[in-house]
């Protein structure tokens, strides 16, 4: 199985980084943007061919590494490989 | 004093503290590599700066999972004091020894400097040698420094005694201009709350002898060798 996991900022952790994109955008000239937020996206090939077994072994994976969820969010989404 | 200083492929103060250890203590300490999965006895184990595993996914996050920081995290609940400077503290962090986390700094930008810090107590493990609210000169040099916690957990580690250091100006004044990264009222420093295990940004090994511009950070070594020998 593959799993597409994304991990972003929590709202109300600030994101300089997020920020400086922004700004990069508008200096670009292109307008109407509020805001930027940015995040990491981390694909994953599994073994496991079980869903329910491929989703705890995702999610302990985002719990004990992919993730600090002090500051961070996280979701996935899996797919047949 | 047994001491014992955790190298990982990246570090670049570890050779820093161990001679300010050397000279402090007068006995040389052990030289432990990140994937041997035991630990010298020791009385003080230091995490040292610089890059692990090229600060890969968040600075100190894959370093938290390496077999020496099992042994580490093992010999800091039995007791064992743990010093953790700058990729140290953010190892500390990660692997959930002391509270918050580091994120990129509020300029974007990697900053090394000198900085003042204020000693928050003195009669720690760390800090027998300073006075409470003393300012000292200490370098930093970073870019994942920016301390972020809850208020929630930044309100108990303050009732708690838990803040070592906070960012001042030289007078001692904490102030907005004072803070290098955007740290979360100033924090440049946590324990746990025990006090033995210590985090801190900035390098007191880079500040142990007149040459390197301050002696300040030297009284770190000797209160540690004061209070665990």
């Amino acid at each position: 199985m593959k799993a597409r996991v994304t991990v972003t900022l929590k709202s109300g952790v600030l994101d300089p980084q997020g920020k400086a994109i922004a700004h990069a955008v508008a200096a670009l000239g292109i307008p109407s943007v509020d805001d930027v937020r940015q995040g990491k996206l981390i694909e994953i090939t599994l073994a496991e061919k079980d869903p329910e077994r491929a989703r705890e072994l995702v999610e302990r994976m985002c719990q004990e590494l992919l993730a600090n969820t002090v500051i961070e969010n996280y979701h996935y989404e899996l797919e047949d490989a | 004093m047994r001491a014992s200083v955790v190298i990982f492929p990246g570090s670049n103060c570890d050779r820093d503290v161990a001679v300010v250890l050397k000279a402090v203590t007068g006995s040389t300490p052990n030289m432990v590599w990140h994937g041997d999965s035991e630990l010298p006895e020791s009385d003080l184990i230091v995490l040292p700066g610089g890059f692990s595993y090229g600060d890969y996914l968040r600075s100190g996050a894959l370093a938290a999972h390496s077999p020496i920081i099992r042994a580490v995290v093992a010999a800091a609940n039995k007791g064992v004091a743990v010093l953790g400077i700058c990729n140290g503290f953010q190892i500390l962090t990660e692997s959930q020894l002391l509270p918050g986390v580091m994120m990129r700094n509020a300029s974007l930008k990697y900053i090394c400097r000198d900085v003042h810090i204020r000693v928050e107590q003195s009669g720690t493990p760390f800090t027998t040698e300073y006075s409470a609210n003393q300012p000292i000169v200490v370098p930093v040099a970073h870019k994942d420094g920016n301390y972020f916690a809850d208020e929630e957990t930044l309100d108990r580690l303050e009732d708690e005694g838990q803040i070592a250091f906070r960012y001042c100006d030289a007078s001692g004044m904490i102030t907005d201009d004072a803070n290098p990264n955007g740290s979360q009222r100033n924090i440049a420093g946590v324990y746990d709350k025990t006090r033995r295990i210590l985090g801190m940004m900035p390098h007191p090994e880079r500040a142990a002898e007149p040459l390197l511009g301050s002696s300040d950070g030297r009284h770190m070594f000797a209160s540690l060798l004061n209070s665990l020998q």
